[in-house]
């Protein structure tokens, strides 16, 4: 936790409410996502229980598995749930953009966007995913055609939560937390009714007081896939009863009962948790976005249009564990994306770029001269380089030679000259390169003026190319050599440890 | 008994002579100091000589400069190259050897039987094969950098310290947990589980620390294949010029590191934050005193005495911002020669005193980061002479009280030693050496 963060957090303990950390929003929230909370049984390993999934708030959809041990309705809910995925997934399969002018290529002009309660329900989407996507539509054991599918985007979903800035699939208490700080810790954050009570107390109580009503089970059951044991204990336990008891005598009337009072059950299990997720995602609208939240969201749309062409052309599922090459080409994907990602919020966002100020990485200050026709006439050809003097209050780390980049102008380098400090303030001397047009005299508005405050950090959003790995095929002996071929056996949805 | 030169002799021998039957490669584990660059060197030359051109692979510019003007300076009529970036500035010790060649593509090295480089530079090198590499500071190479690199080479051999601190990624996730080619792993490490049957070899002998270091960092760091240090006691001593002047408590640290080798600096316990004003304070406080009381070490190399300077003198921390800290205060002092950096940085480096700011010192919590023994040990064998370790005290409480709770993943091999003991074994070592300062 970062000091800044530790304050947010100790304010917002002494004014009894949640303190923004952000002043815009760095995630994409879609106009329909499709909002997912499952619940799932308890002591059965990714066995789904219930969910409740739309994309509207007032279009809830209830599902639920009367006998959650048995295989084939675990199937038929998968079936059921595929139904109402697919159909949203595919309201995005028709609309397409070109873009990039130089060479054109064609995308989806929109993506779908998944939300999950929690990391949990994201742990759980993955499992489904895992647990369907290898599953035969022939043969024994089965499944419905659109199963093997809805695993396949399901697995899509939660691979893409794993790209820090991807918004296409997002638990909710994660983009909360990323914009609001709590007087609770990151563990209780977790709790979206209590999180959400931090941050939007209902009138009357202060968040403290409303996320310690939000621990109560009764009044706020938990946003999933962990039930209350309580309420598996006292009503979970007699409805599944109920439910086998009417499918041993085989009276279809009881059945029947017995099916809608476990679904009513479930649905005051599920109700508070999808009021409290379109809650979150009202908040979060009320946010206005950042400079770089379009772009990114670009790359989710990229992403989507690869996948839809990856089921379109009838590729493989995805393998259940990354080849040598794939996890480290992955890695590397990762690794830029994420530094990139920090950038970018840091260059959106004057609250986050207070952190690298903190710490001496960035500073904010006041252009107290500027020479911006100066002209470099020392080399082969005469250039512009004008030169600026900022004046700061901040810890300089900078030394002379060092290049920074400033958030208004990050195709501009900016070399320290030399850095002079008299008691707190600190007057840095920067040379300007780039971003200032052909001439030798700069565009307007390209060099600060005198007075002008600016920003300095020794990061830049540069492009930075990813690196070469080998074909998967040339993999070497030190990686255990190529790896076998992918072939579809009947083996393929057996875990190790079934 | 044999004497260390001779045990250390013959195992280099060993390993060298195992490489020609070598099928595939050999690794070699070196605690710190245990002449890990004169092996390399040797090997190129051995390799070189039969005629078999070498890749010679270290992980940062420093030290492949450092190997290559070592290679260069001991056989003047070997012809070296030097791969490098096109912003490369040869570095003075580099450029003063005329048999070196600095060139950016490897078809300009086309004739040099020995040609060094970064990792990262070899990774960018295409359509061109070494009979044999020579992998450096391997440990400290992550797995997806081999990968990069594997294809140009047939044999190798790795040469690291596996008590160092692993290759990280600031990215988080467990997806690759428990793959035989996790690219988050060392690359010794995927190495060793694809191909098992490669042989391990280790030195075991340090010629950098002095006994009682060795004694400590063995015990503590490499629990099942110790090292003896190359030097008897009292070949290495430190003495100072100066006399101290009353007594106050960095004084007594002094003269307690100069006597024994070890110092523990205690400070009151308190919960701080990372950059804590204390801590800080005592660390700058020791390096400027230490420098101002004139200290001059004897050795097996400086039998007649040798002063101390600023540039042999460094402060090792967990952080960057405490580096910064302590850096800013020193610069204030007038001692901007005296290294300050992070654990990560100071990885094979050498020094003559070193003053570490305890990982733990003034934390409410001991995370898996604070507790990585890599981190500690490499803070802990920088040293030639002495090492003063700086420690709010309440670091065994504070570990009794975090027990090591990190999750036991499927086929991961279990690493040794674990951090929490390792932090352990070094507190309860230390407690002879204490100095309560105020």
């Amino acid at each position: 936790m970062s000091t800044l963060i530790a304050l947010a957090r100790a304010l917002a303990v002494e004014r009894g409410a949640a303190q923004p950390c952000c002043a815009v929003r760095h995630v994409h929230i879609s106009d329909r996502p499709l909002v997912f909370v499952p619940l799932a049984l308890a002591g059965e390993a990714g066995a789904p229980l219930a969910a409740m999934v739309g994309d509207r708030p007032q279009a809830a959809r209830l599902l639920t598995v009367p006998e959650p041990r048995d295989r084939d309705q675990r199937f038929a809910f998968a079936a059921e749930l595929a139904a109402i995925v697919l159909d949203y997934i595919g309201r995005y399969l028709s609309r397409e953009e070109t873009v990039n002018v130089r060479e054109p290529r064609v995308r989806f002009a929109d993506a779908p966007q998944l939300l999950l309660p929690n990391p949990a329900g994201l742990a759980f989407t993955r499992l489904l995913g895992r647990s369907t996507r290898f599953r035969r539509t022939e043969g024994p054991y089965a499944v419905p055609e659109n199963v093997p599918l809805l695993g396949r985007w399901l697995t899509f979903f939660a691979e893409r939560a794993e790209v820090p800035p991807s918004s296409l699939t997002l638990p909710v208490t994660q983009a909360l937390a990323l914009h609001w700080a709590t007087g609770q810790s990151p563990l209780e954050d977790l709790n979206l009714g209590a999180l959400l009570g931090w941050i939007d107390p209902p009138p009357g109580l202060t968040g403290a007081q409303a996320a310690a009503r939000a621990e109560d089970p009764v009044r706020c059951p938990p946003a999933g896939p962990a039930t209350d044991p309580t309420f598996d204990n006292e009503v979970l336990e007699l409805r599944l009863l109920a439910v086998r008891t009417a499918r041993a005598t085989g009276d279809g009337r009881a059945m029947r009962r017995a099916k809608d009072a476990l679904a009513q059950a479930l649905a005051t299990q599920l109700t508070p948790a999808w009021t409290l997720m379109w809650r979150a995602v009202e908040l979060l609208r009320t946010l206005p976005p950042g400079a770089h939240v379009s772009s990114r969201w670009d790359a989710d749309k990229d992403a989507f249009t690869w996948h839809a062409g990856q089921i379109r052309d009838g590729g493989p599922p995805q393998p259940r564990r990354d080849s040598a090459v794939s996890a480290a080409r992955r890695l590397a994907g990762l690794e830029k994306t994420q530094a990139e990602y920090a950038v970018q919020r840091a260059f959106d966002d004057p609250l986050m770029m207070a952190e690298y100020r903190m710490t001496g990485e960035a500073f904010a200050g006041t252009v107290t001269a500027a020479e911006p026709d100066r002209v470099d006439a020392t080399g082969r050809r005469r250039v512009l380089r004008p030169r600026v003097i900022v004046e700061t209050d901040d810890v300089v780390l900078a030394v002379p030679g060092t290049v920074l980049t400033s958030p208004a102008r990050p195709s501009q380098q900016a070399r320290v000259v030399s850095v002079t400090s008299a008691g707190n303030r600190t007057a840095v001397l920067l040379e300007l390169k780039g971003g200032m047009g052909r001439a030798l005299t700069p565009e307007p508005g390209s060099v600060p003026e005198t007075g002008e405050a600016v920003c300095y950090a020794t990061f830049g959003d540069g492009f930075q190319r990813l690196p070469d790995f080998p074909a998967p095929e040339d993999t070497p002996w030190t990686h255990g050599g190529p790896p076998a071929p992918y072939v579809p056996a009947d083996d393929d949805a057996r875990e190790a440890w079934s | 008994m044999t004497s260390a030169a001779e045990l250390a002799a013959r195992a280099t021998e060993e390993i060298l002579a195992g490489l020609e039957t070598a099928e595939r490669g050999v690794v070699v584990d070196s605690p710190p100091g245990a002449g890990k660059s004169t092996l390399v060197v040797a090997a190129a030359y051995r390799l070189a000589g039969a005629g078999e051109p070498v890749m010679v692979v270290a992980q940062t510019n420093e030290q492949v400069d450092d190997l290559t003007s070592r290679l260069a300076g001991a056989r003047p009529q070997l012809r070296i190259g030097r791969l490098a970036a096109s912003d490369y500035v040869p570095s003075p010790r580099i450029a003063r050897h005329p048999n070196v060649t600095v060139a950016v593509s490897a078809a300009d090295l086309a004739g040099c039987p020995v040609v060094t480089g970064t990792a990262h530079k070899w990774a960018l090198v295409r359509d061109a094969f070494w009979p044999w590499a020579i992998v450096d500071e391997a440990y400290q190479m992550r797995s997806d950098l081999l990968l990069r690199v594997a294809g140009r080479f047939g044999r190798a051999l790795f040469v690291g310290d596996p008590g160092q601190l692993d290759p990280f990624s600031a990215v988080q996730t467990e997806r690759w947990t428990g793959l035989t080619w996790d690219p988050m792993q060392s690359a010794v490490a995927v190495l060793l589980r694809h191909n098992p049957d490669i042989g391990v070899r280790r030195l075991s002998v340090s010629w950098r620390l002095p006994e009682p270091a060795a004694e400590l960092v063995s015990e503590a760091f490499y629990p099942f294949t110790g090292f003896r240090s190359g030097s008897r006691a009292e070949q290495r001593r430190m003495a100072f010029t100066a006399a101290s002047f009353g007594k106050n408590a960095c004084d007594l640290t002094l003269e307690m590191a100069a006597r024994t080798g070890w110092a523990l600096h205690e400070l009151p316990a308190r919960h701080t934050v990372r950059t804590d004003e204390g801590a800080v304070t005592a660390c700058a406080a020791l390096a400027a005193r230490l420098l101002q009381r004139g200290p001059v070490i004897y050795s097996e190399r400086a039998v007649a005495g040798a002063p101390v300077t600023a540039d042999r003198v460094a402060v090792g921390t967990a952080h960057r911002d405490q580096a910064q800290a302590i850096r800013a205060r020193l610069r204030a002092d007038g001692l901007a020669g005296v290294t300050v950096d992070t654990a990560n940085s100071l990885q094979g480096r050498e020094f003559d005193v070193v003053i570490v700011l305890h990982p733990l010192s003034g934390r409410r919590d001991a995370t898996a980061f604070h507790l990585e023994a890599g981190r500690l040990c490499v803070l802990t064998s920088r040293h030639r002479h002495a090492c003063i370790v700086v420690a709010r005290a309440g670091i065994p409480g504070l570990l009794d009280a975090h027990p090591s709770a990190e999750p036991v993943h499927l086929n991961v091999p279990v690493k040794f030693p674990d951090g929490w003991e390792a932090n352990q074994a070094v507190m309860a070592r230390l407690q002879p050496w204490k100095v309560r300062a105020p």
